[in-house]
């Protein structure tokens, strides 16, 4: 109850697909999802695997809320070892297909090996099938989709990868129903690499669970405070996580410029009020509507329409549709850490990122990145073939962008990410990297919580692992002083262990701005056999991250790993509540490590270990 | 006893009513349908269904209007449709049933279908009186009000829209 007790094994080097029961024992260790599935992984392969070797094996996972009433419950996730980062990588995505593929009957897909020539796999309930992908090769995910749901139904749903996953850009996305990603680290990548360019997936077996009673009355008072949260029952509805876009900025917290400023002029005219603001040129609002994904009722999604006479898109009708438009993370980095203030060209470059299947946090820092070497005069005309990047310029902006995608000219470049560009061409303290993966739209000198966050994140730099902000700035669950270091430590701690235990779940993190682990833990109860105790959640949550940890520690990554760009160690904020602070990391770390009950250098010790069965 | 025509004469029964342009695609109805009627969470089998038109981004709820003269009904050879005549809704007994699907051919509107692992057909049956589409949709897209006053909260809408400029004033 709760999972589907099924796993499907695909090898893509023999072109079979095997069902295989679920280990029960691993379930009830580690959940299910991001949980789960990193614990097949880190069984099942070497940690020093090449992420773009056959035998990285890549993970589609859902957990035992995926597919249920639960709110948010459309989570799944993807899990392999990361393209970007050679780190963990665990990459969740909402929309529909998750829930689809555990309404057919599964609770997870091990891709392991590669095919020969580009395949697909279709899953209709308990016949999964490879299918020759030749002529869907080279297209986009917009196009893949739309092609797969023609041959194979209408009602079915699909995860893709675009031309970037193809091309081998290191921060390729796996893109399910058109605009929703498993964005991070280069799970697209890994995709890519196994020539397996798509999933469709058509469920009719139905999810059951253990306690419908009191799963419907845990669900049901969950549903109930989601409604009734400020956060959840109003501001994401109405501007989404773009309600973040002047709260950050004005707090100096904002990234811009590569970091090299923490406030952007530009933030009112690229955030949530100015999507709902009509625009000069056409009188129509930029944001259509909001919308759902499966079985959420918190309905954050931005659904976008361009100017179509806008200088991007002019004549070109494809991007004329409504489509996913800009969320906080996406306008940051194509925007704020660019400099570029056009709300139409970052939504432009938003299609883009779902059109071609990119990670638009990791591209957006990683043009920044470009544009400052291009500023200092590290890289010419000469290495960007003609191609102009001036911080500001929404027409280089949306050039080098559409060149990413395609994997043309110097776009091959930028599609490295920025650790290893700012490295080949001499300047790698300008990478805004943690263990080679782009940081996020919280600038950790105004929000020190975040600066710990990022620093020991397992999978690279992301807002995702820990979200102190929620802290720090919303004062949810409790108002902490985001210019302190003093009890961060704890802070980030809880935070990491709360998320992974919501991650294994399948359902969003998102509800915690309103929900505890008091309200999820009930459902988990009430879905799953066993005793799904508050304390038991939590203590997966823990064992969750310590798993990771040992990986990564295994893959080769030490405690040193655990810092941050010199720029936000070093480089004090200009201007705003912030000014004159950089991040105070190393106040934070040891009494982090102290608290995980790891070594000094950041190693689990064996009493950890024990204490959590690993 | 009360029978149909009773209920209908008082104005008791009640219909549902859809309004698009409030969903948002969750899909919360087909799950807490599908879990009434087939006993666990399957929006597959939902006898309510969201239409996503993405491109649009319109979301559109659709399930049985519930005719007062119903072509299922009528089309059936073996009467194994019913109305219940407390709510109006018109059933399917899954025992009388025999999956010859000429209501689903009968039907206008496509709100009835055959089940190929049951071999019977399904249709949306109003919960006998508490729809659960209704309680748990989070946006109020999906009521459950007056058969007779389905109208009453559209008209208000344009009522509200009327201004100075179209009132015929008298001299």
């Amino acid at each position: 109850m709760g999972w589907t007790q099924k796993i499907l094994r695909v090898n893509l080097t023999k072109g079979t697909c095997e069902s295989e029961p679920l280990n029960m024992q691993w379930a009830n260790d580690y959940l299910g999802s991001r949980g789960l599935a990193t614990k097949y992984f880190v069984e099942e392969t070497d940690p020093k695997v090449d992420p773009l070797s056959p035998d990285n094996k890549m993970i589609f996972a859902t957990g035992p809320l995926t597919g249920t009433a639960s709110p948010t419950s459309g989570r799944w996730t993807v899990v392999c070892k990361g393209a970007l980062t050679g780190a963990i990588a665990c990459s969740n995505s909402g929309g529909f297909f998750g829930a689809e593929m555990k309404n057919a009957g599964w609770d997870m897909i091990i891709f392991e090996g590669k095919s020969a020539k580009p395949v697909y796999l279709t899953i209709e309930n308990d016949q999964a099938e490879l299918h020759d992908a030749g002529d869907l090769w080279g297209k986009s995910v917009w196009e893949c989709e739309s092609e797969l749901l023609k041959r194979h139904g209408e009602e079915g749903r699909v995860a893709s990868i675009g031309q970037a996953g193809e091309s081998g850009c290191l921060y390729a996305a796996v893109v399910n129903d058109m605009d929703r990603a498993a964005g991070r680290s280069g799970v697209g990548t890994v995709m890519g690499s196994k020539n397996l360019k798509a999933v469709f997936s058509r469920g009719t077996v139905g999810v059951k669970v253990k306690d419908p009673m009191g799963f419907m009355k845990a669900t049901g008072a969950a549903k109930k405070i989601l409604a009734e949260n400020a956060v959840t029952g109003e501001g994401l509805p109405t501007y989404g996580t773009q309600v973040l876009m002047n709260v950050i900025n004005e707090l100096g917290a904002l990234p811009s410029h590569n970091a090299a400023d923490v406030q952007f002029d530009g933030a009112a005219q690229i955030g949530g009020e100015a999507m709902h603001a009509k625009r000069e040129t056409d009188g129509k609002a930029n944001l259509v509507s909001n919308a759902a994904c499966f079985g959420c009722p918190i309905s954050c999604q931005r659904r976008s329409q361009m100017d179509p006479n806008h200088f991007t898109v002019k004549d070109r009708e494809k991007y004329h549709i409504v489509s996913g438009g800009l969320e906080y993370e996406a306008a940051w980095a194509l925007g704020a850490a660019t400099g570029v203030s056009d709300l139409e060209t970052l939504t432009f470059c938003n299609f883009i990122c779902n059109e071609y299947g990119m990670d638009p946090i990791t591209l957006g820092s990683t043009v920044a990145a470009a544009m400052e070497l291009y500023k200092v005069g590290a890289i010419t005309d000469k290495e960007t073939g003609g191609v102009s990047l001036t911080f500001d310029s929404p027409q280089d902006l949306a050039t080098i962008c559409e060149m990413t995608g395609k994997g043309e000219g110097f776009g091959k470049e930028i599609a490295m990410g920025s650790k290893r560009l700012c490295e080949k061409y001499g300047r790698p303290e300008l990478s805004m990297t943690v263990k080679g993966q782009e940081f996020p739209a919280y600038d950790p000198r105004g929000i020190q919580g975040m600066g710990l966050t990022y620093a020991t994140s397992n999978r690279g730099a992301c807002h995702l692992r820990s979200y102190t902000v929620a802290s720090e700035v919303l004062g949810i669950p409790e108002k902490t002083d985001p210019h302190v270091t003093e009890g961060k430590a704890g802070l980030v701690k809880a935070f990491q262990d709360a998320t992974a235990l919501v991650d294994a779940s399948g359902t969003c993190i998102f509800t915690t701005f309103a929900l505890s682990m008091e309200d999820i833990a009930p459902q988990i109860n009430a879905a799953c056999e066993g005793d799904w105790s508050t304390d038991r959640c939590m203590e997966v949550g823990e064992r969750i991250w310590n798993m990771e940890r040992v990986y990564n520690n295994a893959a080769g990554f030490t405690g040193a790993d655990d810092t941050l760009p010199q720029r936000l160690l070093k480089d004090a904020a200009k201007t705003g509540p912030a000014e004159g602070l950089v991040n105070k990391l190393d106040e934070m770390l040891p009494e982090y490590y102290s608290l995980r009950g790891w070594s000094a250098d950041g190693v689990p010790t064996s009493e950890t270990l024990g204490r959590l069965g690993l | 006893m009360p029978n149909g025509d009773f209920e209908r004469r008082l104005g008791l029964q009640k219909s549902l009513l859809m309004i698009p342009s409030k969903c948002t695609g969750c899909s919360q109805c087909e799950l807490a349908c599908s879990y009434a009627k087939e006993e666990a969470f399957n929006a597959a089998k939902s006898r309510i269904k969201i239409f996503d038109f993405p491109e649009k981004s319109r979301h559109v709820p659709y399930t049985c209007t519930q005719c007062a003269e119903a072509w299922c009904m009528k089309a059936c050879p073996v009467d194994a449709i019913s109305e219940d005549k407390k709510t109006g809704a018109k059933i399917v007994s899954a025992e009388l049933c025999v999956g010859c699907k000429v209501c689903t051919i009968a039907c206008p509107f496509g709100t009835i279908n055959y089940q190929q692992d049951t071999g019977k057909v399904v249709k949306c049956d109003l919960c006998g009186g508490d729809p659960e589409c209704v309680k748990i949709c989070p946006t109020e897209a999906i009521l459950y009000v007056n058969a007779d006053a389905t109208g009453d909260a559209r008209m208000r809408e344009w009522a509200a829209k009327s201004d100075e400029a179209s009132d015929v004033t008298p001299n």
